[in-house]
């Protein structure tokens, strides 16, 4: 392969990669920015939307309907998936997050580390201990761009990922709901004297975040073809730089983060032996916590409360 | 208890199956009806039971005959406080040293491992604890000790109780280089950190085959030994005894773990420990009456990395085998889970937590898979109902219940009275 | 409409009345308990002790969200605009309670005729806005949920004296539209001279009580708070 076909290559990849790193940070970025908490649990809520995905595509399958009805098929899987998830982190948020609003943040810290391990052991229990398979969905066609190759599966995911950003985009910013989240989480007690109810804002904060790491889930579900009861950790972390790099409690700022996060993981598997990629990906993240931890479009995290 | 609690409870209840009965039903691709409706079942009876207890709270009979629904917290912990001290510890001290003569090897291997993790558990009290700081990546400091004796034994042939100080001032170190850039950081970034910290020390140690053999572990460390003077043909000589049997090793980690409970008593009752429960309270204010915050968190995180290197070096030489896979970032949970349910700072807290934790799923074999499943669950609800642990800190409350005393929060606080009167 | 509350800590047994459609006034010195009365009665502080009855309905047990809603809005202290949002975006979460689009959409051409340079403004981030603009926008904000009290914390702060004249004639002419206000400042003088009823507050307790003309007037506040 030459040079060019190389490069254009591992772009792809990184973009690929990128997009779903920038989905699962989507999610903790929008509860950190409302409620000031690291949802550690959203690498099961990710996992979780992995196995819901599967279940329903298993399903369909079964009854032969992934053939004749292939987008109608995409359309249940990822819609089950988000669904699913989105119940699931209303419901965490309910019962670990929202009685512990005004305890101290080590108590909520605790609690969703708590949620996370339940989750995880929570899926071990119910799906198994090993890998799954997930049934091939597109098979190893492609198309070739300068000489590089990009597979059908990883096209459709990189325009769904896009397409779910762009709708994210233009719910927070034309929507009065999206508003009113962004300005509880700029401002709570001055959204409650606006009369915004904060609590419903917060819920809808956790059926969103959630539900694109579940579509992140059925992604890499899809791609890698396996999922595991504890492949949501190395994402988790992976996506939390991501979203601290790019500016916690910013909705650019993750998309941003992804993008680098998966090109930095790229570059480093082209050139560099891969057993130590992840290593580098917790070095990049100890080292913008340590010198810049308000990200690269980084805001001032702690608010002016009335 | 009127409708609008029952409707409440059969809207959870619906929320519970829609959650469950996918997850549960499909292990395979075909829906498993009896596992998930038991499992469904079992989470409505755990959510009934709640329920019906908050009602019972606030009826109007139980506020007459048992008293208001704070007080149930505080009338247990004043309970337990009513005991003295001294005879918790003898009656303690006296129940494990007898405890290897009348259980089976099995049960004597059960109490080894639970003390170790009782010696993690009061070593990370230390961090979390005492200090205050949230550290995820503890299990690190483990893998240090173990991997210290384990390679200047295996390469130097070197004694158990010359790797030991090694260990304990490599994992010290490492404490200090782990806690350094962590010191101006906030609660939920330094936790991350420290998780990062932890599992980058085990991927290197996975990785690096030339000097661990990564995956494979290493093998054949020999157990500590102890010199004695004993007589023999040619006169008064030194002669070894290994500790290769259970029971022997088993009375050295009693050791060990007395030696450490004594260890962080002093240090909880000395200036640096009332230094430390400062800094927790309010960093701010500490540092502002001339606390010295930097020397002392790297302090509680050097102290904390010394008791887990021990254990780790003791770990290693009673398996004769030591592996990356031991220290991975559940482990860290795990002695996270015994602090915090426990009761943070709370020397007897922590000790009953590891025996709930590591002893009672071993007796009961059938519940070892749901040993974290549980714990984790209880670690979520335990911040909620009860964040001073099992056993709360007699000194100090852990800034974890008090409420903030910011408006919203009193707020809070009175229109959840009101409404629940509603 | 009648106002009572009695609070211990800042505010230690404080009454007032305001009759609907006036501008009262609540002056003193800083650290009185101005602020903490006007969050008292949003609901953000929790008054301990008396009650707050809005048109004969009492509030004091309720939410800042449900204090919105009975149709009173505030300009908090140090106003308090999203600063990541636009202007734009700040006027209309002001009208989020309210479903009447094309109202709203002449109320804000309302509010950008009391305070033109908003209209300027209008897609900028609230961040960027001046001082004396941002006090506009909160005021704004706060019109636009036609709210039937408005409460106004120190309205005046930090801006140069042509704009406090232009902010309280903007006031007067709020309360002309029928918008009743109840206003806490340090600036005595200027609060007075539009007001109908004045309370003079100082450390937690009101120790004065009269027409705003009459306290004009009077020998103690123009000794303390008007400088003379």
């Amino acid at each position: 392969m030459d040079t060019s076909s190389f490069l254009v290559q591992q772009l792809i990849n990184a973009l690929f990669l990128g997009s779903i790193y920038a989905l699962i940070a989507l999610g903790y970025t929008m509860v950190y920015g409302i409620i000031e908490l690291i949802n550690f649990a959203h690498g099961e809520l990710f996992t979780a939307g992995a196995f819901i995905g599967l279940i329903v595509l298993a399903a369909l399958q079964k009854y032969g309907f992934v053939q004749t009805h292939f987008v109608l098929t995409l359309f249940l899987v990822f819609g089950m998936a988000m669904a699913y998830v989105g119940v699931l982190g209303v419901a965490i948020e309910h019962v670990a997050y929202k009685p512990l609003r005004n305890a101290s943040r080590l108590a909520a810290i605790l609690s969703a580390l708590g949620m996370s391990i339940f989750l995880s052991n929570g899926m071990m229990l119910s799906q198994g201990v090993s890998d799954r398979a997930y049934p091939a969905l597109f098979g190893l066609k492609g198309i070739t761009i300068i000489g590089a190759r990009i597979t059908y599966g990883q096209v459709f995911i990189i325009i769904l990922s896009l397409l779910l950003m762009v709708a994210l985009n233009m719910f927070v910013n034309w929507t009065k709901l999206g508003k009113a989240m962004r300005a509880t989480a700029q401002n709570q007690v001055m959204a409650r004297m606006l009369g915004i109810n904060i609590d419903r804002t917060i819920r809808v904060t956790f059926i969103i975040g959630p539900a694109l790491g579940a579509a992140a889930g059925v992604m890499v579900g899809m791609y890698y073809g396996s999922v595991r009861f504890d492949m949501g950790f190395i994402y988790m972390i992976k996506a939390f730089a991501a979203a601290i790099l790019g500016g916690i409690g910013s909705i650019p700022g993750a998309v941003l983060g992804g993008m680098i996060i998966g090109g930095v993981e790229v570059a480093w598997s082209a050139f560099l032996p891969s057993a130590w990629k992840d290593v580098t990906t917790f070095i990049v993240l100890i080292l913008v916590l340590y010198f810049k931890p308000s990200g690269i479009l980084g805001e001032d995290v702690s608010e002016t409360r009335v | 208890m009127g409708n609008g609690e029952f409707k409440k409870f059969i809207i959870y209840s619906l929320f519970l199956g829609v959650l469950i009965l996918p997850m549960v039903g499909f292990p395979g691709t075909h829906f498993e009806a009896k596992r998930a409706f038991i499992v469904w079942g079992v989470f409505v009876g755990v959510l009934a039971l709640g329920m019906l207890n908050q009602v019972v709270r606030q009826s109007s009979i139980y506020q007459k005959t048992l008293g208001g629904p704070q007080s149930f917290n505080r009338r247990v912990t004043k309970q337990f406080q009513k005991i003295p001290v001294r005879h918790w510890t003898l009656i303690l001290l006296a129940a494990v040293a007898v405890y290897p003569l009348l259980a089976n090897n099995y049960m004597v291997d059960v109490g080894i491992t639970c003390l170790i993790y009782i010696v993690l558990g009061l070593g990370l009290n230390i961090v979390v604890g005492l200090a205050g700081l949230l550290d995820l990546g503890y299990i690190a400091f483990y893998a240090v000790g173990a991997y210290t004796y384990s390679l200047l034994n295996l390469h130097f042939g070197m004694s158990f109780w010359l790797c030991l100080p090694i260990g304990i001032l490599l994992g010290a170190i490492l404490g200090c280089v782990i806690g350094y850039p962590t010191l101006r950081m906030r609660g939920d970034y330094l936790a991350i950190v420290t998780m990062g910290f932890g599992e980058i020390i085990r991927l290197v140690l996975n990785n690096w085959d030339s000097l661990t053999k990564g995956p494979n572990g290493l093998l054949g460390m020999a157990k500590p030994s102890i010199m004695y003077p004993a007589f023999s043909n040619s006169g008064l000589e030194w002669a070894t005894y290994s500790l290769k049997s259970l029971h022997a090793l088993y009375y050295f980690i009693l050791l060990i773990a007395v030696l450490t409970v004594i260890g962080v008593r002093r240090l909880d009752q000395s200036r640096i420990g009332r230094a430390w429960v400062a800094i927790r309270e309010d960093e701010v204010a500490a540092e502002l009456s001339g606390v010295p915050t930097t020397w002392l968190k790297l302090l509680a995180y050097a102290m904390g990395a010394a008791f887990a290197s021990v254990a780790g070096a003791f770990f290693a030489a009673k398996l004769s085998y030591t592996n990356p896979n031991f220290f991975i970032f559940m482990e860290s949970c795990i002695v996270l889970c015994i602090v915090v349910l426990g009761g943070a700072g709370s020397i007897p807290g922590v000790i009953l937590a590891g025996v709930l934790l590591i002893a009672v799923p071993e007796v009961f074999r059938e519940l070892q898979d749901y040993r974290m499943f549980a714990f984790g669950l209880a670690m979520a609800v335990m911040m909620v109902l009860r964040p001073e642990g099992l056993i709360p800190a007699t000194r100090r409350k852990l800034g974890l219940s008090d409420i903030e005393t910011d408006t919203i929060g009193e707020l809070e606080e009175s229109y959840q009275a009101v409404d629940s009167r509603t | 409409m009648h106002t009572y509350y009695g609070n211990i800590h800042a505010l230690k047994g404080i009454s007032c009345t305001i009759p609907s459609g006036d501008i009262a006034c609540l002056i003193g010195a800083n650290g009185a308990g101005k602020s903490t009365t006007l969050l008292t009665i949003f609901g953000v502080q929790r008054a301990a002790r008396g009650e707050i009855r809005f048109k004969g309905r009492p509030i004091h047990r309720l939410r800042p969200e449900q204090v919105a809603v009975q149709g009173i809005s505030q300009a908090p202290e140090g106003r308090q605009i999203f600063a990541r949002m636009t202007t734009l975006e700040n006027l209309e979460m002001g009208a989020y309670l309210r479903n009447d689009k094309a109202e709203v959409a002449g109320d804000m051409e309302w509010v950008f005729g009391l305070f033109p340079r908003l209209k300027d403004r209008a897609r900028q981030l609230g961040g960027t806005l001046s001082g004396g603009e941002q006090q506009m926008l909160a005021i704004g904000r706060a019109l636009m949920a036609r709210p039937e009290l408005l409460l106004l914390d120190e309205p005046s702060l930090g801006l140069a004296p042509k704009l406090v004249e232009k902010i309280f004639e903007t006031i007067l002419e709020i309360n002309k539209n029928g918008v009743t206000i109840f206003l806490v400042e340090q600036n005595a003088h200027m609060a007075l001279s539009i007001s109908n009823t004045g309370y003079v507050m100082e450390t937690g307790r009101i120790v004065l009580t009269d027409s705003a003309a009459a306290l004009l007037k009077n020998e103690k506040v123009k000794k303390a708070y008007l400088g003379e």
